[in-house]
C-alpha cells in the first residue's frame, strides 16, 4: 500500500504526520518512509539513526543523461542548438559549450546531429540516501542538488527504491505543481494536511482537486487545530474528504517537532490514535480495491 | 525601483504574512508580485480588483494527428518523459507530462506530430489599496512554474516600472520558481522558522541566494516557540556573515488576522511591533525612502 | 568590426534596450555607425535558456563586440566563451548614442 501525504501550502506538517505515522506503524510492521520533498527533504531531522541528508557523500547519485561533443566528428553545422527548445547548447566558432542545467535530458541532439558527433554521458542531480531507522522502519531521502530546477528524476529514484515494499509511506513537496504529482500517483490513498486559515484552506482545494481527477481516496488531517476549524470542515464537507484527524494547536508539540523529536514517543497517547489512523486509511483502501 | 523578495526554504514559515504586513509599512510608491504562484496567498489578504488577465501559455506540447498517424510508436518509444500513451487504439500526448522537447516531431515518419500552444494557467494584473498587484494561477500539473513567474515579474515591471518598491511574495524551495524569482532583485528577505527543518533549508536558501548575488536578510519567525534552536539560527548567521532583522514572537493576532484577512499590522501587537522594526532596518539598509 | 546592440524597435534611432536576452531586436552596425542588419528577436517568449539562445544569434551574425545594460550569468558564460567584448550602455538615448560613445572610448566594458 502506498499512502501520500501532501498539502497544498508548504508548512502545514506533512512531514510531522509522515514521521509520527511511520514511527508508530513500525512497532508492529515494516514500514518504508520516503521523502520525496527532495528540494527541502526533512524526514531525517526526525531520526537521529538518519544520515545527514545535506552531507554530499551520503547515498547514490541519481544521473540524467546529458550531451557530450565529439569534436572530431562535429562540423559546427549548429543544428543541434537550433533544435534545443531549452538553450542548453550553444554553437561557437570553434567548439559546442553545454549549458548543464538548462538541459531537459530529451535526448534529441542526438537524434538530430547529421554527423554522430553527440553522446550521452551521465550528470548526477541529486541522491537518494537509504536509512535502517529500526529493523521495522527504512528511511529512504531524495536530495536534490542545490542549484539543480528539476527534482522530478530524483523522485522517480525514490519511488522506485521504496516500489516492493508492502507499506509505503511518501511525504510529498507542498503545492499541486510536478513535483507533488509525480509523488501522488499510484498513491492507494493520500492524506491531505492542512491548518485551519484561509491559506490553508484555499490551497488545499487545489491539490484535493489532483488527487479527486486521479481517483485516489484521500482524507484531510487539520494540523495546529484550534477548534475554530469551521471553515475547513464545511469545505471538506462539500467535497467528500473525511476529516481523519485533529492534531491540536500545542506549544508542547510544536516544541516537541521543531527540536527535531517525534510527539508520538513523547506523548504515548497519540501512539494509538496513528495507528487507528491509519486503520482507518488501511479500510478505506481495501474497500476502493473491492469497487 | 529597488526590489525585495521575501522568501524562506521551508514552506509555511510566514513569507505571505510577511510580505503582506511589509507592504502596509513601505512608503512611496509600491508594486507587489506574488510569484508563489502554485499557492498564491497574498490576494487573500489584500482584496484585490482585477484589472486585466491574460492567458499563460508557456512551452508548447506535442500533439498528435490521427489522421496522419501510422501507428509506428516511434514517438512513445522516444519520449523520455512518459508524455505518451497508447490506448483507446491510438497514440495520445498527455500535455501535463510533456515538456514540450519536440523529439516526437523529429522522429515521427510521416509529419504526424506538431507542437501547439496550450493555455497553463492565467496572468492577472489587479488594483489594491497598497498598489497595483501581479499575480497569477497555474492550472495544477501544468509543467515549470519558473517560466509564470518570470511572466508576473514582467507584468508588474511593465505596468509600474516607476514605483519605488518591488515587495516579492516568493516561492518556498530552492528549485526553479525559487531561482525565477530571485533573479535580478537587490536582496531576499528569507523568513524562517526556529525549527531544525527551518534551519536546515534556511542552510540550502541561503546558498543558492548567495550565487545570485542578492543581499541576504533572515527574520525568525514565531522564534519564542524553540529558543534553543533559535539560537542556533543565529549563530549560524553570523558565522556566515549574513544579517538578522528580526525575530518575531509567536502571536495569536497573527492567525486572527490571516483569518480577518488582513494584515497583522493592523493590530497593535507584538508581531507587528517585530515588524515594523525589522522594515526599519530593512529600508534604511536597502536606501528604501 | 560588426557591433550588435540590443534595441526596443529595428532602427538606429531606436532606444537601447538594457536588457540582453529578451531584447526585442538586435542591431548590427559597424563602429562608424552604419546599420548592417537588423534581427527581431525570436527569443522574447521562450520559456527559459534565453541567455545563450540570443548569445547564438549574435555569434551567428559575427559580431565581435556587443552594447548593451545587463545580462544574466548563463549569457555572460556564452559571450565569455565565445569571446565576444561587452560594453555596458544604460542610458535612455539611441542606438547611434550609443554606438557613437563606444567609439570615443566612453563605455565600460564589462566582460
Amino acid at each position: 500500500m502506498k499512502i501520500v501525504v501532501a498539502s497544498g501550502k508548504g508548512g502545514t506538517g506533512k512531514s510531522t504526520v509522515s514521521a509520527n505515522l511511520g514511527s508508530c506503524l513500525s512497532a508492529n510492521r515494516e514500514v518504508i518512509l520516503a521523502d520525496c520533498d527532495v528540494e527541502e527533504p526533512n524526514l531525517h531531522i526526525f531520526f537521529s539513526e538518519a544520515s545527514d541528508a545535506s552531507d554530499r557523500t551520503c547515498g547514490q547519485d541519481v544521473t540524467v543523461p546529458v550531451p557530450s561533443f565529439d569534436p572530431e566528428r562535429c562540423n559546427l553545422c549548429g543544428k543541434c542548438a537550433n533544435f534545443c527548445r531549452y538553450g542548453a547548447i550553444t554553437v561557437l566558432k570553434d567548439r559546442v559549450i553545454l549549458f548543464e542545467k538548462l538541459c531537459h535530458s530529451c535526448g534529441g541532439c542526438r537524434i538530430i546531429c547529421p554527423n554522430d558527433a553527440v553522446t550521452e554521458v551521465p550528470r548526477a542531480v541529486g541522491r537518494v540516501i537509504e536509512d535502517d531507522i529500526n529493523s521495522n522502519l527504512k528511511l529512504i531521502t531524495g536530495v536534490l542538488n542545490e542549484g539543480e530546477a528539476v527534482g522530478i528524476p530524483v523522485i522517480k529514484k525514490v519511488k522506485a527504491t521504496a516500489e516492493d515494499a508492502e507499506l509505503v509511506i511518501l511525504d510529498s513537496a507542498p503545492g499541486s505543481a510536478c513535483p507533488a504529482i509525480e509523488t501522488i500517483e499510484g498513491a492507494d490513498y493520500c492524506i491531505l494536511v492542512t491548518e485551519s486559515t484561509p491559506f490553508g484552506l484555499h490551497d488545499m482545494a487545489l491539490v484535493a482537486e489532483v488527487v479527486r481527477q486521479a481517483g485516489i481516496p484521500a482524507g484531510v488531517v487539520i494540523n495546529r487545530s484550534d477548534d475554530r476549524d469551521e471553515e475547513t470542515e464545511a469545505f471538506c464537507h462539500e467535497h467528500n474528504l473525511p476529516i481523519i484527524m485533529k492534531i491540536p494547536f500545542s506549544k508542547k508539540i510544536a516544541a516537541v517537532q521543531n527540536r527535531g523529536d517525534l510527539f508520538s514517543s513523547v506523548m504515548p497517547e497519540w501512539q494509538n490514535r496513528f495507528i487507528e489512523l491509519f486503520n482507518l486509511i488501511s479500510s478505506t483502501v481495501k474497500k476502493e480495491r473491492v469497487i | 525601483m529597488k526590489k525585495l523578495a521575501v522568501i524562506s526554504g521551508k514552506g509555511g514559515t510566514g513569507k505571505t504574512m510577511m510580505t503582506g504586513a511589509l507592504a502596509t509599512l513601505a512608503s512611496g510608491r509600491i508594486a507587489l508580485a506574488d510569484c508563489d504562484v502554485d499557492a498564491a496567498n497574498l490576494e487573500i489578504l489584500l482584496s484585490p480588483e482585477m484589472i486585466s488577465s491574460e492567458p499563460y501559455y508557456g512551452q508548447k506540447v506535442s500533439f498528435i494527428d490521427n489522421d496522419l498517424c501510422i501507428w509506428c510508436g516511434s514517438c512513445k518509444d522516444s519520449c523520455r518523459f512518459d508524455a505518451i500513451v497508447y490506448e483507446n487504439d491510438r497514440f495520445r500526448v498527455n500535455p501535463q507530462k510533456c515538456e514540450g522537447c519536440a523529439v516526437c516531431t523529429i522522429v515521427c515518419p510521416a509529419g504526424a506530430t506538431s507542437m501547439i500552444s496550450q493555455e497553463k494557467g492565467r496572468i492577472f494584473l489587479s488594483k489594491t489599496s497598497i498598489g497595483l498587484l501581479a499575480h497569477a494561477r497555474l492550472n495544477p500539473g501544468s509543467g515549470s512554474s519558473g517560466l509564470l513567474i518570470t511572466e508576473v515579474r514582467k507584468l508588474i515591471d511593465r505596468n509600474a516600472g516607476d514605483a519605488d518598491l518591488l515587495l516579492i511574495d516568493g516561492p518556498p524551495g530552492i528549485g526553479c520558481p525559487l531561482i525565477a524569482t530571485v533573479s535580478g532583485v537587490d536582496a531576499v528577505l528569507v523568513v524562517t522558522e526556529p525549527s531544525r527543518s527551518g534551519l536546515h533549508d534556511l542552510q540550502r536558501v541561503i546558498r543558492v541566494a548567495e550565487d545570485f548575488g542578492v543581499d541576504v536578510y533572515v527574520a525568525i519567525n514565531r522564534y519564542d516557540l524553540e529558543e534553543d534552536v533559535s539560537a542556533e539560527i543565529t549563530d549560524y548567521c553570523t558565522e556566515i556573515g549574513v544579517k538578522i532583522v528580526g525575530r518575531i514572537p509567536f502571536d495569536s493576532n497573527v492567525i486572527r488576522a490571516v483569518r480577518n484577512m488582513e494584515p497583522v499590522t493592523v493590530y497593535d501587537t507584538p508581531a507587528a511591533s517585530a515588524i515594523k522594526e525589522l522594515w526599519n532596518i530593512i529600508s534604511t539598509d536597502m536606501g528604501i525612502i | 568590426m560588426k557591433i550588435c546592440i540590443t534595441a526596443k524597435g529595428n532602427t538606429l534611432d531606436a532606444q537601447v534596450e538594457e536588457r540582453f536576452g529578451r531584447a526585442p531586436y538586435f542591431i548590427f552596425a559597424d563602429e562608424d555607425g552604419s546599420l548592417i542588419e537588423e534581427v527581431a528577436n525570436a527569443n522574447t517568449n521562450a520559456t527559459g535558456g534565453v541567455g545563450p539562445k540570443s548569445v547564438q544569434v549574435i555569434i551567428d551574425h559575427d559580431a565581435s563586440t556587443l552594447i548593451t545594460g545587463q545580462m544574466g550569468g548563463n549569457a555572460q558564460t556564452a559571450l565569455e566563451s565565445a569571446g565576444i567584448a561587452v560594453y555596458q550602455y544604460r542610458d535612455s538615448g539611441s542606438v547611434s548614442d550609443a554606438i557613437a560613445l563606444f567609439k570615443e572610448d566612453k563605455l565600460k566594458r564589462i566582460l
